[in-house]
């Protein structure tokens, strides 16, 4: 079985960098530090994690139409992830990312846990709506 | 996307370069989705508030209004995060009520109706059924596809202007038939009596089916629910489902019948709700309210049969020593509550009115928090309730008359 995911949608550029796996969902104002860019919601399954330059896995987007902004202000704060790779997503998640240009993606061809860990390194092609794992990492964000 | 020659020209830049970014960046949203055409519309309701546009969405802003763009469609505003006139009691940040100051400036420039209200459903625009507008907040989202059966998609504010700009939105999700049917179905089996209930119901629904596609089928309503009632409920499920419709049998437009919401679909699954479900929901508020210094009714804002009844429980009653309760509403309804006392009452019992703003988006909330010594929020809003919790409160849901009774001293009778 090889190490890819399909994608059922994607916009953005091809990025690589390291994974953040969660179970749980997100919304950038329900769960985010948006000025540190750290997970801030306590209990949250992330929480602690600094989403800056990761490719983050959820399963769901939570909440809200607070993406829409809040995507530019991270990216211009310089602590915005590298991509976000969605189960399901909401349109206020992919407006907010390509206003800020940030590669999203949505739906996934199996559970990214099966094959990927917190701390690999990953790289989301838009183009061809593939995600691969391209080297095992330490296991930690 | 396929595009008419007015788009095409847009596209071009024909009719400027603001238009032009605007329907560039609608097509890229359009084209992820799947959308084949734009559909017009009449209404567009933006997010624009400077907590959470930060100092990026004010330049653009400014850009925008300097490449000369401006709204064609009639657009209004969203709550925001400072009243001006309780931004010194508040401890607000001056630079930062200043750049809302801006930020307002900037979006009358544009042509936008700054009326910062989460509720303009209940105060400013009403669309009809199969009406296309482009909103954000997903409270006005939700109230629209369901209440309404207006067509609308959740709109952030970046593509609200767009679409107000260029007069059109991509059509996809919720502006299509496919969509708009039922996904599962809810049985009530028990009578709502507070807004707190029904909010409690878009929690119980909301949280363990979180698909912005699920569309929920409620059957078993036992009376006719008020506005305020469906507005708890649909800001719950679209707070904790992200869900932006939902379908009443023999209440909401698209749902004359169970056949009628789902059409040809099946439901994926069935909930049967009980009166045990929602004694659970609030047990699981493990806090007393009694002991909380901080007591919240937004989220959405207040309406002015809310106001009323608000007024009518704290009528003679004195907030805590020590105790702080927030009410917002929007300037329109504080304008039309002021002649009828309600205001006045609610005063002189120790409450804090906001208007145009939104509790949990205030600006500078977390460092409130703090200075004030808040940590525990009761609320009868299930919105709130999930919401807040990013900024480190601990929220307890609670109905509006406990609410009132925890904070407040035992009445003395004039």
């Amino acid at each position: 079985m090889s190490e890819t995911i399909r994608v059922n949608r994607a916009f953005g550029e091809v990025v690589e960098g390291v994974a953040v796996v969660s179970e749980e969902g997100f919304s950038p104002r329900y769960d985010l530090d948006r000025w540190s860019g750290e997970i801030s919601r306590p209990g949250h399954k992330l929480e602690g994690i600094n989403i800056k330059d990761k490719i983050l896995f959820f399963p769901t987007a939570k909440g809200g139409i607070a993406a829409g902004w809040a995507f530019y202000d991270i990216k211009h704060k310089g602590i915005a992830p590298k991509a976000f790779v969605f189960g399901v997503t909401n349109p206020v998640m992919v407006q907010g990312a390509v206003f800020a240009n940030i590669t999203i993606t949505d739906g996934w061809s199996r559970e990214p846990s099966e094959i990927i860990r917190t701390g690999d390194i990953v790289r989301v092609n838009p183009q061809e709506k593939t995600i691969e794992l391209v080297r095992r990492g330490e296991g930690v964000a | 996307m396929i595009l008419t020659a007015e788009e095409e020209r847009m596209r071009r830049g024909e009719m400027g370069p603001a238009v032009r970014d605007a329907i560039e960046l609608q097509i890229k949203v359009g084209e992820f989705w799947g959308a084949e055409r734009f559909v017009p519309i009449t209404n567009a309701h933006m997010m624009g508030d400077i907590e959470v546009m930060g100092e990026a969405g004010k330049g653009f802003l400014e850009r925008v209004k300097e490449m000369g763009g401006q709204c064609r469609t009639m657009t209004s505003t969203n709550a925001r995060c400072v009243d001006f006139s309780y931004a010194e009691r508040l401890r607000q940040d001056p630079a930062e009520v200043g750049k809302e100051h801006q930020v307002i400036r900037f979006l009358r420039d544009l042509n936008v109706t700054t009326v910062d209200t989460c509720i303009n459903y209940q105060t400013v625009y009403q669309p009809h059924q199969g009406e296309h507008v482009a909103w954000g907040d997903t409270g006005t989202v939700i109230y629209a596809n369901s209440v309404f059966g207006a067509r609308t998609n959740f709109e952030g504010g970046p593509v609200a202007l767009a679409a107000a700009m260029t007069g059109r939105t991509p059509a996809y999700g919720f502006h299509l038939d496919e969509h708009r049917r039922g996904s599962f179905l809810v049985e009530l089996d028990l009578d709502l009596d507070d807004y707190a209930d029904w909010g409690a119901i878009g929690k119980l629904v909301g949280e363990p089916n979180q698909n912005y596609f699920s569309v929920p089928v409620f059957t078993g309503v036992k009376r006719t629910p008020t506005a305020d009632e469906l507005k708890h409920l649909g800001a719950a499920l679209a707070s904790y489902g992200s869900m932006a419709m939902f379908h009443m049998v023999g209440v909401t437009p698209e749902a004359r019948t169970v056949e009628d919401a789902f059409h040809d679909r099946k439901p994926t699954h069935t909930m049967r709700i009980t009166r045990a479900d929602l004694d659970a929901l609030y047990a699981g508020f493990k806090d007393d309210a009694s002991d909380s210094n901080l007591f919240v009714f937004s989220a959405p804002q207040q309406s002015i049969y809310e106001l009323k009844r608000l007024a009518e429980l704290f009528a003679g009653r004195r907030v805590k020593p020590g105790t702080t309760v927030i009410v917002t509403t929007s300037h329109g309804v504080k304008a039309q509550a002021q002649p009828l006392g309600y205001i006045r009452t609610l005063q002189e019992a120790g409450v804090l009115i906001l208007e145009g703003v939104c509790f949990y988006i205030l600006q500078n909330l977390p460092q409130m928090r703090i200075e004030n010594g808040w940590s525990k929020l009761v609320t009868n809003s299930a919105k709130l309730a999930n919401i807040i919790k990013a900024h480190k409160f601990d929220p307890v849901l609670r109905r509006t008359q406990e609410c009132v009774d925890a904070a407040t001293l035992p009445g003395v009778q004039q």
